[in-house]
């Protein structure tokens, strides 16, 4: 299936936190302030994940959270991505083989196209870059 | 005979849906570049509206498992006809409007509320209880501004009754005899009263901030459209573009019912040009009262909690409409001239 090029200027994100500390979600919000203005690449914070076309999920994937995280990824309309901001969601972080963790979440979602925004917290503006880019793993495109 | 006059119908009805759908995506697109241009933000490309739309129409749909699926399949599509028909009663520039007739104020009064109970059926049908909140403040909206919406309309067409009489409660008579020069001083303060509680109204019947309860996204998860996916959320985002076009049109037709083409006729011979020059001046008005009914409220204040939008349209506007109507009267007999 081929998207349109409307997909590449309109990718609506919701936000879900899954066992961060906090750090990531500060940087996704000063993503959305005027300063650095998500809006003009027609990115969009949505409050429900029916309308959302990425998945942004911050911090390692506690095992609280494994049953919400694949909840939240079916309710999610296809064509999807998976953006996972932070380390944590890398490598588990500062986490690292904590006894709470489940993640990485390709564990738990293995057929989820993710992208990978590292750092911690990554800054804004790389932030920005991943969902700008976003558009060329969602799932169900030939690349 | 026949033939021609359905015919000649189902052209203007496409034409129709086809200005109002992108003339409302359009406006929509502007209002977000002014707002964010005023927040100091470059902002989207003001094509962003039709791109949303697009994606959103290539976008799987989803029907919960526990909705009630005819009426959630369906609350979209007549969200957006009923959206459309609100166009085809209301003048636009010179066009006569496609459907009109004795009383069609009221009707359009009406009309107006079938989108928003479109959203409510939508909302309960789609069984989340996100969607049910959204629905029950949405009602609760509506039997608020109501009150004030009528109280507007029917001052105006009591001076127009008082002035000329005839078919008043028709559109295209309160289209053809602006206010603004026949009223005195108490008239002219009692017009700007129902002005501006006809633009206070406004952000409420289109539930945008700060009236925006029903659908508050950091609240409730979008209200009433939480599990709307796909092609349903398409036509409701575009049902709304063509519902602000609509209000800013109706608006235009009860206040501002003026065209440019007579005073150009003065300087320039316009010739068949005129109506091209009445229709732009028209877009102007549009884009005008956009703006001072949407955009320059919902960049400067933040959103109200239900309590207080009830409060602020039963008594602030309800009293604000009801000084406008008493002015209007009482202007008629001490006559003060402001000119």
């Amino acid at each position: 299936m081929m998207i349109s090029k409307a997909f590449k200027r309109a990718l609506w994100v919701f936000h879900v936190n899954s066992g961060s500390c906090n750090g990531c979600d500060i940087e996704i919000i000063a993503a959305l302030t005027p300063r650095y203005d998500a809006e003009r690449f027609g990115i969009k914070l949505v409050g429900s994940p029916r309308h959302a076309d990425v998945l942004a999920f911050t911090g390692p994937i506690t095992s609280d959270m494994v049953d919400k995280v694949k909840r939240v990824y079916e309710q999610t309309p296809d064509p999807k991505v998976v953006l996972v901001v932070g380390a944590c969601g890398i490598s588990g972080g500062v986490f690292h083989e904590s006894y709470h963790l489940e993640g990485p979440i390709e564990r738990i979602i293995p057929d989820a196209k993710c992208i990978y925004v590292p750092g911690c917290p990554p800054r804004p503006e790389a932030i920005i870059n991943g969902v700008v880019k976003a558009w060329q793993f969602l799932e169900g495109v030939e690349k | 005979m026949m033939g021609e006059l359905v015919f000649n119908t189902v052209i203007s009805a496409l034409a129709i849906s086809a200005i109002g759908i992108f003339f409302g995506l359009l406006f929509k697109g502007i209002d977000r570049k002014l707002v964010a241009r005023m927040q100091g933000r470059v902002g989207p490309p003001i094509r962003q509206p039709f791109l949303d739309a697009i994606k959103l129409m290539d976008k799987e749909s989803i029907v919960p498992e526990n909705a009630v699926r005819w009426m959630y399949l369906s609350a979209p599509i007549i969200c957006l006809a009923a959206s459309i028909i609100l166009l085809m009663y209301i003048p636009i520039a010179t066009f006569e409007p496609l459907l009109n007739g004795r009383g069609d104020v009221i009707l359009v009064l009406y009309i107006f509320i079938i989108p928003a109970l479109a959203m409510v059926a939508g909302g309960f049908a789609s069984g989340s209880p996100f969607a049910s909140i959204g629905a029950q403040r949405e009602m609760v909206t509506m039997a608020s501004y109501e009150f004030p919406l009528a109280v507007v309309v029917i001052a105006l067409v009591w001076k127009i009754n008082d002035m000329a009489g005839g078919d008043v409660f028709n559109l295209a008579t309160i289209y053809a005899h602006p206010l603004w020069g026949e009223v005195g001083l108490l008239g002219l303060l009692g017009l700007i009263a129902l002005l501006l509680a006809l633009v206070i109204v406004t952000p409420g019947e289109m539930a945008k901030i700060p009236f925006d309860v029903a659908e508050a996204e950091t609240e409730i998860a979008h209200g009433l459209l939480a599990e709307y996916t796909g092609r349903n959320l398409a036509l409701f985002y575009i049902a709304d573009g063509v519902r602000l076009f609509a209000m800013a049109s109706f608006i235009i037709a009860l206040f501002f019912p003026y065209n440019i083409s007579p005073l150009l006729e003065n300087y320039i011979s316009l010739g068949d040009f005129a109506v091209v020059a009445d229709f732009l001046f028209f877009l102007l008005k549009a884009l005008l009262v956009i703006l001072f009914a949407i955009t320059l409220i919902r960049a400067g204040v933040a959103r109200l909690r239900i309590t207080q939008v009830v409060t602020v349209y039963w008594i602030n506007v309800t009293l604000l409409a009801l000084l406008g109507l008493v002015l209007l009267m009482w202007d008629k007999q001490f006559h003060v001239r402001w000119w």
